[in-house]
C-alpha cells in the first residue's frame, strides 16, 4: 500500500452499517481491484463520524469531500468519477436542508461548526426593547404561520417529530407534554414559562430572556394555540431585575402590535402572558413547586401524579416548560422539525446552551450540537484551563449532578450518557475544577446550597442533608472515621430513595459522584484517625490502604 | 398599529429587514454605521454602560450622525465583556472584547472615523446562527 494516494473512509458506526455500509465497502473494494486502483486507494472502516441521520458516510481523503446516503449501488460511480477522473459526485454531497447548496468540505457543515446558535440565534444581534427588529430577523413567523396555516395537531407532530427534549434539565419530550395537555378536557388550561433558574453556575435562561425576550413570548404562544390555553404565566426570579424589565417592554410592544391578546393575527385565537416573581428559592424551578408559588401558596412539591399537564395552577391542566426550550421552538416550526432532528445524536436531538464557568480561560455562554465532547467544550471552545494548569473534573447540572473526570473528556454529551455516568445534563451549568480544586470541599459547597434551599416539607431532605453536611464538614476538619463514610454513603441512598421531589432525590449526588471518583482526596483527610490502634473501642475504624 | 395576517407580518418584516441586514452580512440601505454593545448582565457588570455611555458623548462631541448606538443581548464571549461590535456598511462585522470606556475612543477614531479596525482587541467569531 505505499503507493495509496486515497483513503476512503467508510463510515461502519452502528448507524451506518444498519445502512448497508458494509455493502459500500465491499463494492468499493471490487471495484477499484476491478479497475485496477487496489494499490492506490485505500478503503478504511472508520467510527462513527456522528451524522448518523445522513448514512451512510463516506469521506475521500485528502480532498476532504463528503459524500451522505450513499447506497452499494454508488461505489461505481464514487470509483469512476471521483478516483479515476477527480469529479466530485454532486448529487451524494451533502445538502443543507434549507438552503439548496451543496457542502463538500467537511469543516463548511454547520454540523462540524462547534458552536451553533438555535436558541440564542438572536442574543448579541438584534435591540431586545425594539419589536421590529426581532420581526426583521423573522420574528413572529412562526406564530403566524401555527396558527393561520397549520392545525394543532400539526404544530404537535412537528415538535415531537423534532426530537426536542425539556432543556431545564429532565429532558423530557417536548411534543409529547404539549399533547398531553392538549388532550385533557377543560375550558381553561395555562402554559406556564420557567424562568427560574436556580442552578449555581447557570445563566443560559437569564441570557435568552436579556437578549431575546421577544422568541420566549413567540414560543409561548404556539404553546397556548396548541394545547388550548388563553393565558401564560411567565414565573422568574425577582433577582432578574434586568430580565424583567425587558420582557415587560417586549409583552407591552407585542400587544400593541397584537401578537398578544385578542384574535391574533386576525383568528379566533387569543392568548395574554403575565408575570409572577418568585422569591430566588432553587425548589420553585420544581414544576409543582413553581405552580404553588404561582398560587400565593409556599413554594413546596406535591406528590405527582397528578401531573400539572392533568392538575397544575388552580387544579386547571397546565404545560410548564422551561426558557431555553420555548426559545427553540420557532424555527423548528419555519424551518421544520427535520432541519432541527439532523442536528445532535440519536436520543438527544438539537443544540444544548451550556454555561461555561469555574477555572475556565473563555468563561461564556455556548451553544453546540448535542454529542459534542466535553474535550471540545472545554479545550476548543472554552480555550483550556486557567494559569495552564491541569484540568481536574467538571461538575455538571449543578447541585443535582455530579462531576466528571478527565476519563470522560470524550464522552459524547447528551441527556443519557450524562445520566449513565452519574451526573445530568441540567439546565446547563458546566463549572469546570482544576487541580488546585479539593473535591470534599466542593461536595460540601453543593451540599450545603441544598441544604439551605430544602423547602422542608419531607424529613428525608430537611434532616437529612443537615447530618450529611454535618458529617463533611467533621471530615473535612480532619474528625472524621470510615464510620463517617459508611454513614455518609447510607444516608444518600436514603435521602435519594425516600424524598418528595427531585430536589432532595438529587441532593446527595455531588457527594457520591466525588466519593466515587476521587475517594483518595476523603480517605487523606481521614487516614490520621485510621491507623492501627490497640484502642479495643473503637470498633467503627477500618484500617484502610491509602 | 396590530398585525392582522402573516403577510402583513411579512411586510413590516421586509421594512425592519434594512435595520439588522447591515449586522449579519455587513449589507444595509442605508449609510448608517451601527455600534452594538452587549448590555446583559455580563456587559452591565463589567462596565458596558460606562461604555455605552462614553460613545454617545462622543460621537455627540464629534457630531457623528451616521452613526447607531444599539444595545444588545449577550453574545456569549462574557470572559471579554464588555463586547462591542462594529458594523460599518460593505464590510464584514468587527467584534471588540474588553472594551471599556477608555478604550472607546481608539475605535471611533480608528475604526469608526479611520475605517481600520483596531486589530489587538478584535474577538474571533466562532459560531454560527440558526
Amino acid at each position: 500500500m505505499e503507493k495509496a494516494r486515497t483513503n476512503i473512509m467508510v463510515c461502519g458506526g452502528t448507524g451506518c452499517l444498519a445502512s448497508e455500509s458494509e455493502k459500500v465497502m465491499k463494492n468499493l473494494q471490487l471495484i477499484a481491484k476491478a479497475r485496477g486502483y487496489a494499490d492506490e486507494v485505500e478503503i478504511i472502516q472508520t467510527g462513527c463520524f456522528g451524522f448518523c441521520e445522513q448514512g451512510p458516510i463516506v469521506k475521500i481523503e485528502p480532498d476532504n469531500v463528503f459524500y451522505v446516503r450513499v447506497g452499494p449501488k454508488d461505489a461505481k460511480e464514487i470509483i469512476d468519477e471521483h478516483i479515476i477522473k477527480g469529479r466530485r459526485v454532486e448529487r451524494l454531497l451533502y445538502k443543507e436542508p434549507n438552503e439548496d447548496k451543496t457542502i463538500n468540505k467537511q469543516e463548511d457543515m454547520p454540523f462540524y461548526k462547534k458552536q451553533l446558535r438555535v436558541a440564542l440565534r438572536n442574543c448579541g444581534l438584534i435591540n431586545p426593547e425594539d419589536i421590529y427588529e426581532y420581526i426583521a430577523v423573522g420574528g413572529y413567523e412562526a406564530l403566524g404561520k401555527a396558527i393561520s396555516e397549520m392545525t394543532r395537531e400539526e404544530v404537535v407532530e412537528a415538535v415531537k417529530d423534532s426530537g426536542l427534549r425539556g432543556r431545564g434539565g429532565g429532558g423530557f419530550p417536548t411534543g409529547l407534554k404539549w399533547e398531553i395537555t392538549k388532550k385533557q378536557e377543560s375550558d381553561v388550561k395555562f402554559m406556564i414559562c420557567n424562568a427560574d433558574e436556580g442552578d449555581p453556575g447557570a445563566f443560559m435562561d437569564r441570557s435568552i430572556l436579556e437578549g431575546d425576550p421577544h422568541s420566549v413570548l413567540e414560543a409561548m404562544t404556539i404553546g397556548g394555540y396548541v394545547i388550548g390555553a388563553d393565558k401564560g404565566i411567565i414565573y422568574i426570579r425577582a433577582e432578574y431585575p434586568l430580565a424583567i424589565s425587558r420582557l415587560r417592554t417586549a409583552i407591552e410592544q407585542a400587544r400593541e402590535a397584537g401578537l398578544l391578546g385578542k384574535n391574533i393575527f386576525g383568528t379566533d385565537f387569543s392568548f395574554d402572558i403575565d408575570l409572577k416573581f418568585g422569591a430566588g428559592a432553587f425548589v420553585c424551578g420544581e414544576e409543582t413547586a413553581l405552580i404553588n408559588s404561582c398560587e400565593g401558596k409556599r413554594g413546596e412539591p406535591n406528590y405527582k401524579p397528578p401531573y400539572p399537564a392533568q392538575e397544575g395552577y388552580w387544579g386547571h391542566p397546565t404545560c410548564v416548560n422551561n426558557v431555553e426550550t420555548f426559545a427553540n421552538i420557532p424555527p423548528i416550526i419555519t424551518r421544520g422539525a427535520e432541519w432541527y432532528a439532523s442536528m445532535g445524536t440519536e436520543k438527544s436531538k438539537g443544540t444544548k446552551v451550556f454555561a461555561l464557568a469555574g477555572k475556565i480561560n473563555n468563561v461564556g455562554l455556548v451553544e453546540v450540537p448535542m454529542g459534542i465532547t466535553l474535550r471540545e467544550i472545554i479545550y476548543d471552545i472554552g480555550g483550556g484551563i486557567q494559569g495552564g494548569r491541569k484540568f481536574k473534573a467538571v461538575q455538571t447540572g449543578g447541585p443535582s449532578g455530579g462531576v466528571l473526570t478527565e476519563n470522560e473528556l470524550d464522552t459524547p454529551i447528551d441527556y443519557d450518557s450524562l445520566r449513565e455516568r452519574g451526573s445530568m445534563m441540567g439546565s446547563g451549568g458546566m463549572i469546570v475544577m482544576d487541580e488546585t480544586d479539593n473535591m470534599v470541599n466542593v461536595a460540601k459547597f453543593y451540599l450545603e446550597f441544598t441544604m439551605d434551599e430544602s423547602c422542608g416539607r419531607c424529613t428525608p431532605c430537611r434532616i437529612g442533608t443537615k447530618r450529611m453536611f454535618e458529617l463533611l464538614e467533621k471530615i473535612s476538619d480532619g474528625k472524621g472515621t470510615m464510620a463517617d463514610i459508611d454513614a455518609l454513603k447510607q444516608l444518600s441512598y436514603m435521602i435519594k430513595g425516600s424524598s418528595l421531589c427531585g430536589l432532595g432525590q438529587t441532593a446527595p449526588n455531588p457527594v457520591l459522584s466525588t466519593l466515587k471518583h476521587f475517594p483518595d482526596e476523603y480517605m487523606k483527610l481521614i487516614k490520621d484517625v485510621d491507623t492501627p490502634t490497640n484502642n479495643d473501642h473503637a470498633k467503627n475504624k477500618v484500617k484502610v490502604n491509602a | 398599529m396590530k398585525i392582522k395576517s402573516l403577510d402583513e407580518l411579512r411586510k413590516i418584516k421586509e421594512e425592519s429587514m434594512e435595520k439588522v441586514k447591515l449586522r449579519q452580512h455587513g449589507q444595509g440601505a442605508t449609510e448608517h454605521i451601527e455600534v452594538l454593545i452587549g448590555m446583559a448582565t455580563c456587559g452591565i457588570s463589567s462596565g458596558a454602560r460606562e461604555t455605552l455611555n462614553a460613545f454617545m458623548k462622543e460621537l455627540g462631541d464629534e457630531n457623528l450622525d451616521n452613526v447607531k448606538v444599539i444595545p444588545v443581548g449577550c453574545i456569549g464571549y462574557c470572559h471579554s465583556e464588555p463586547t462591542v461590535q462594529v458594523n460599518i456598511p460593505g464590510e464584514t462585522p468587527v467584534l471588540y472584547g474588553n472594551v471599556k470606556e477608555n478604550k472607546v475612543h481608539n475605535i471611533i477614531e480608528k475604526h469608526i472615523k479611520g475605517g481600520e479596525p483596531v486589530k489587538n482587541m478584535i474577538i474571533n467569531v466562532d459560531f454560527e446562527r440558526a
